[in-house]
């Protein structure tokens, strides 16, 4: 187990210096001086250019440029973009928010999602049944932007029931109405996913044998039904983070939250070729991260599985 | 709710004594099924699997139903403990347990029957246990759901002592562990504990060792009746084989498409059926069976004779086919920890040679390397060291382009019917895929040979069209052996191809086999762990044990002379095995 965790661990190097070296390279190799537009409509004066080209190192070769950001990166200090923040700043203040609205977005569809298709696999071919999977197909089939509009007119405008935007500082109230529209298609794909698995194991061999045994049906459902579906959800839900956290630009946009969506839009647009490495690395780690704990989560679930 | 959960020991006071009869005039029956019938629902309508069944079981008796697969046997039993599968619905007739109507019961009550008045020990040990919990967890939810009166430590002593019950040592630490670490025989055991655990007065057998090998069967059932006697519990075996059946039941039910065809004393049927499918139920069960089926041999053609249009000459016919020298195989077993892989020989300095047109058994118990050394003659696995000659040539020094030809002249059929077809094949294309990866012939020729193969194997050219989920296993196994048969190879692999069949069905592939192989002079190399089988269609026979040969001699001499223990322990595993002399006695 312990050997298993290392070896994951450091498998993340190489990962690492990998995603890094490609993603400069990427942001590297898009045409365009950012220098040259920093000055709007008049531009700036040839030495102030210059200037700024050295102060962030933008006249070195490609491999330098590289070798720098990742002195950056060990020791903590990624410089400061155009504006003069600081980068790490910039991304402390960004992630936060995101990862909560992923978390939030991830338990709801979590919780729905299972309980939705707990219930409709178990009744298979029923009204209930029947009813979730139109949601789901309909969930699956409006794209986010327009689902986020009408929830935020008629929840947010008219109702009144939530806050419309999130603004600076969102708590945990301003942002349940993304979260919601962000987690809805994954909640679709794990309604089914639950469903399916769970009909399949409804008529498996051991379940007859817990019922043989003399098990009431709760007693069968939770103990040997539930459980047996969860992997197959649990892989789904494990990459899902880094969807969730890396896909939000949309709802972020609608609802006005200042998180990694946004600030990567902006960078991007800009050309601060550190921001966008960085988040974006950030975001990697992430999701390597998230994957590491399904795997984890795989051996609690499944004794079958092993480490080796 | 107190519940009583004798525990046995020295002094039992329920016990059946052997041979006891059972007089329906006094004793009140403990099972009685009247004129059952039991029907799914499917896209077409109702489709009834059990019609009008009577079945009686008297307190402490054994019974068994006997029967092909789709005869209702195993519906029946599910009926009795209401866990018909899928739409399966009782439509007709009564169940009573005990004096009390079983069919229409409320669930909750059914819920409190099962376990506690009837008992179940299912088919197949593979997929009956959940494999995310623990061995002692599964047996001790059985004494939850039944009452069972005591804590922790005393519940965990109960699944302990029926672990140990069951024949399984060191119990107490067996328990702390999960499926997967069982073997299937294990696991069988594991589930006649849990099927006890509550002290059932019926305990339903629904197959209960058809998935194991015979030395591990032989030791299960005898645990069995031991221990169902010493209870004094009734059992209701479900089996397809006959002579299990009639080796470990009083009573025998024979079913066939839904119906009882005959039913009496176990002996009286073996020695006196009387129903046409059960005269030809006892004539070709494999273990009662007792030569090889030589189809052509008694017309009087020889395979030397019918070899000679392909053999160029005195030199080819004598050189044996297959002849495998000093071969081993090595796998390394990755550790928990880098640095701690380990060795495993599962093919250990193996030799044997298969001649032209003849058949060589390779017998063993799963783990005995027969299936791994099958794997390297066919080129499959890369030895670790030793010699596959085909024909004369090392295997090992073929360039890519001498394999691919290679491959034309061996072909095999596996075990599994259901998985070695791909179900989005029609049989039309699972049959002309290797003719069109070798390039055999234009688009027509290719279809007429497919009609030819079908007509080889005794099915009808409207197969064709159809899909293997449409078919039974037995057909099944027969397009395999026709796709096998397309290339026109020399030699055909038989890897436990007709275990997984029904006694019927499997004599009629063995004759299938046996004709095949003398109309087009094949030669067969058939692995398998039923020695039952071997007899009717080996020449010679390898017994393998731990990766090593432990005897190779002619088939008659292995029967008739075993020289090995473990060829006698074996044959004395066959079911029925002891039953030839109570037929002839009658």
């Amino acid at each position: 187990m312990l050997w298993y965790l290392g070896r994951r661990l450091l498998q993340l190097i190489p990962v690492f210096l990998g995603a890094t070296l490609l993603l400069y390279g990427l942001v590297f190799l898009r045409p365009g001086d950012p220098v040259a537009g920093l000055g709007g409509e008049r531009g700036l004066p040839e030495a102030v250019q210059e200037q700024i080209r050295q102060q962030y190192n933008l006249d070195e070769p490609f491999i330098v440029q590289y070798l720098l950001f990742l002195k950056g990166v060990f020791t903590l200090d990624f410089g400061v973009d155009f504006r003069g923040r600081e980068i790490t700043e910039v991304i402390a203040q960004a992630l936060p928010v995101t990862f909560q609205l992923a978390m939030m977005a991830l338990v709801i569809e979590a919780v729905f999602g299972l309980t939705f298709g707990l219930i409709a696999g178990m009744r298979k071919g029923g009204w209930f049944d029947g009813t979730v999977l139109v949601i789901s197909l309909l969930v699956i089939a409006v794209p986010t932007f327009v689902m986020g509009f009408v929830l935020q007119f008629v929840v947010g405008v008219e109702l009144g029931w939530l806050p419309v935007t999130a603004g600076r500082d969102p708590d945990f109230y301003t942002l349940l109405l993304p979260a919601i529209v962000l987690a809805a298609t994954s909640f679709a794909y794990v309604v089914r996913l639950t469903r399916t698995s769970v009909a399949e194991n409804l008529s498996a061999d051991y379940v007859r044998t817990a019922r043989a045994k003399g098990l009431r049906r709760t007693q069968v459902n939770g103990r040997h039904v539930l459980r047996n579906s969860l992997i197959p959800v649990v892989t789904f839900l494990g990459a899902d983070l880094g969807n969730l956290m890396g896909g939000a630009v949309v709802t972020e946009g609608i609802f006005n939250i200042n998180g990694v969506g946004g600030t990567l839009y902006d960078a991007i647009i800009r050309g601060e070729n550190v921001t966008v490495v960085s988040l974006t690395t950030v975001l990697v780690i992430v999701y390597i991260a998230a994957n590491l704990v399904v795997d984890l989560l795989y051996a609690a679930l499944d004794p079958r599985i092993r480490y080796a | 709710m107190t519940t009583q959960f004798p525990v046995t020991g020295g002094g039992l006071p329920t016990g059946r004594p052997a041979g006891t009869s059972y007089d329906a005039g006094t004793d009140k029956p403990l099972l009685q099924i009247s004129d059952l019938e039991v029907s799914f629902t499917t896209g077409v309508g109702e489709v009834k699997a059990v019609r009008g069944v009577d079945i009686t079981v008297y307190p402490g008796q054994s019974v068994a139903i006997v029967g092909e697969s789709g005869s209702g046997k195993s519906t029946t039993a599910h009926a009795v403990i209401d866990l018909l599968p899928g739409t399966g619905k009782v439509t007709g007739g009564s169940i009573t347990f005990d004096g009390r109507e079983i069919v229409g019961l409320p669930r909750v009550e059914m819920e409190a029957m099962r376990g506690r008045d009837i008992g179940l020990v299912p088919q197949d040990p593979m997929s009956n246990l959940n494999p995310v919990w623990r061995i002692g967890t599964q047996i001790d939810e059985a004494l939850r759901a039944n009452g069972f009166e005591g804590g922790r430590a005393e519940r965990k002593e109960r699944v302990a002592g029926l672990l140990a019950e069951a024949g399984l040592p060191d119990a107490a630490r067996r328990a702390r562990q999960f499926p997967h670490e069982f073997s299937g025989g294990m696991r069988q055991r594991s589930l006649i504990a849990i099927g006890l655990a509550a002290r059932p007065k019926l305990l339903i057998a629904d197959e209960p060792t058809s998935a194991l090998d015979v030395t591990v069967q032989r030791q299960i059932l005898d645990h069995l009746e031991v221990l169902t006697q010493e209870l004094g519990t009734a059992v209701l075996f479900i089996t397809h084989d006959l002579g299990l059946a009639a080796e470990r039941a009083e009573h025998l039910v024979v079913m066939f498409k839904g119906r009882v065809v005959e039913s009496g004393p176990a002996r009286q049927i073996l020695a006196d059926p009387q129903h046409p499918y059960t005269k030809r139920l006892v004539s070709s069960a494999p273990s009662l069976a007792s030569r090889r089926i030589q189809v052509a041999r008694e017309e009087g053609a020889t395979p030397d004779e019918l070899l000679s249009h392909h053999a160029d000459g005195e030199e080819t016919r004598r050189r044996p086919i297959v002849q495998v020298r000093d071969l081993t195989k090595v796998f390394q077993i990755r550790g928990a920890r880098p640095g701690a892989s380990s060795d495993f020989t599962a093919v250990d300095n193996v030799s044997f040679t298969l001649p032209r047109g003849e058949t060589l058994a390779l017998v063993g118990e799963s783990g005995s390397g027969k299936s791994t050394a099958a794997n390297m003659v066919l080129g499959l696995l890369e030895p670790t060291s030793g010699v596959v000659e085909f024909d004369g040539t090392d295997v090992a020094g073929l360039s890519p382009k001498e394999q691919f030809a290679f491959r034309r002249r061996i072909q095999p059929v596996f075990q599994n019917p259901y998985g070695s077809l791909d179900p989005m094949f029609s049989i039309f294309s699972s049959i002309e895929e290797p003719l069109r990866l070798h390039q055999v012939g234009s688009k027509k020729e290719r279809e007429a040979r497919v009609r030819e193969l079908l007509d080889l194997v005794s099915l009808p050219a409207s197969t064709m069209r159809r899909f293997p989920n449409e078919l039974s296993g037995g057909q099944r196994q027969r397009i395999a052996i026709a796709r096998a048969l397309a290339l026109k190879p020399e030699v055909i692999v038989l890897d436990e191809a007709v275990s997984a069949l029904d006694v019927l069905v499997q004599a009629q592939i063995l004759e299938l086999l046996g004709s095949l192989q003398d109309e087009l002079g094949l030669s067969y190399l058939f692995i398998t762990h039923d020695l039952a089988v071997v007899r009717q269609i080996a020449d010679s026979v390898v017994v393998m044990q731990n990766g090593q040969v432990v005897e190779y001699a002619s088939t008659d001499a292995v029967f008739d002379n075993p020289r090995q223990q473990y060829t006698r322990d074996l044959l004395a595993a066959i079911p029925g095995a002891g039953l030839e002399d109570a037929k002839i006695a009658g």
